[in-house]
């Protein structure tokens, strides 16, 4: 915790944050309910509650609920049909999903106390594998042999295609990793600067000058939360944008 | 003295990784910058083009995520 009193002076941990502790007793193994089991948890009846009690009046005049479920349903909806065309369309409930979950796990994360579930490259490397394998089984099962027309850049001069092949083929294969880096590194680095400068407020205020710091200080708190706030949504709008750009790639494979 | 001569190199290198923001403000700075540039040259146009944004200043940020990346495996990934 910030600011927590340790032997010799203040010290503090901006990662301690990401531990991830079970919740009953101290046995880790495969079935612990850990906190990361309880946020994942919490996240899913976030969704639920938004959507299912969201829509279930249906009026046709929409109360706060409804517009914030028909909003994000239309926001998304838009931008799969606009990025990854109308055949692509097939899989926004997949995409959807996966917008839902990951905007809800990092504005969650912003509760103080709370943990943010996209801060564990598990939890995004898991998203962002399962999206590579599935959009490269859907470009081999509807192009064939076609989708291999990816690496192929027949827009280049004859001799520079094999160099351009590899390049394609290790950019195609770094997609997953750069996927869920960046989110997870958005997301850890984001709330360690608000720790950090959290732990900075009480440590300043033992010295002289710390009447003058750590209102400073607390202001910059302030401001670095209204950033990751943004973050937060932009990351997850990122995720998913870029979701739909692996998918345009894998249904109409041509440059 | 304290620690070893591993632990100290692994810090260093922790520190440099840093420089590898510098490469990334740069790369989305170039983004953003352009895409203003070009948004006043042509407003009507610049709507529709957010999401290309987004995708640019994104893989410009990825590069420095993965020194941020570097710094958290020479810093916590021990035993390599």
């Amino acid at each position: 915790m910030a600011g927590e009193a340790e032997g010799q002076g203040l010290s503090f941990h901006p990662m301690d944050q990401f531990a991830v502790k079970p919740l009953f007793g101290d046995a880790l193994n495969l079935t612990t309910v850990t906190n990361v089991t309880l946020w994942m948890a919490i996240a899913v009846l976030c969704i639920f509650v938004l959507f299912v009690l969201g829509t279930a009046r249906r009026a046709v005049v929409p109360g706060r609920m409804q517009s914030v479920a028909e909003l994000a349903y239309g926001f998304v909806h838009k931008m799969v049909e606009e990025v990854s065309g109308h055949d692509g369309l097939r899989y926004f409930p997949y995409i959807f999903t996966l917008f839902c979950f990951i905007v809800f796990s990092n504005f969650l994360g912003l509760i103080p106390g709370a943990l943010t579930l996209t801060s564990h490259i598990a939890v995004t490397g898991v998203m962002a594998v399962l999206v590579f394998l599935s959009v490269t089984i859907i470009g081999f099962v509807k192009n064939g042999t076609q989708f291999l027309g990816l690496f192929w850049v027949s827009s280049a001069p004859l001799a520079l295609r094999p160099i351009l092949a590899v390049i394609e083929l290790i950019s195609y294969f770094v997609r997953p990793v750069s996927h869920s880096v960046r989110l997870a590194g958005n997301m850890m680095a984001g709330h360690a600067v608000i720790k950090v400068f959290a732990a900075f407020a009480p440590l300043i205020l033992m010295s002289g000058i710390g009447i003058a710091v750590t209102p400073l200080s607390i202001l910059a708190i302030t401001a670095m939360y209204a950033l990751e706030l943004l973050v937060a949504f932009i990351q997850a709008y990122v995720f998913t944008i870029l979701t739909c750009v692996y998918l345009k790639d894998a249904l109409h494979p041509g440059h | 003295m304290q620690g070893d001569i591993a632990a100290m190199g692994a810090y260093i290198g922790a520190g440099l990784a840093c420089m590898g923001m510098g490469g990334s403000a740069i790369g989305v700075g170039n983004v953003a910058g352009n895409f203003l540039a070009g948004a006043l040259r042509n407003p009507s146009a610049a709507g529709g083009q957010t999401a290309t944004l987004f995708i640019g200043i994104a893989f410009a940020e990825a590069l420095g995520i993965f020194s941020f990346l570097v710094a958290l495996l020479l810093m916590f990934a021990k035993g390599f």
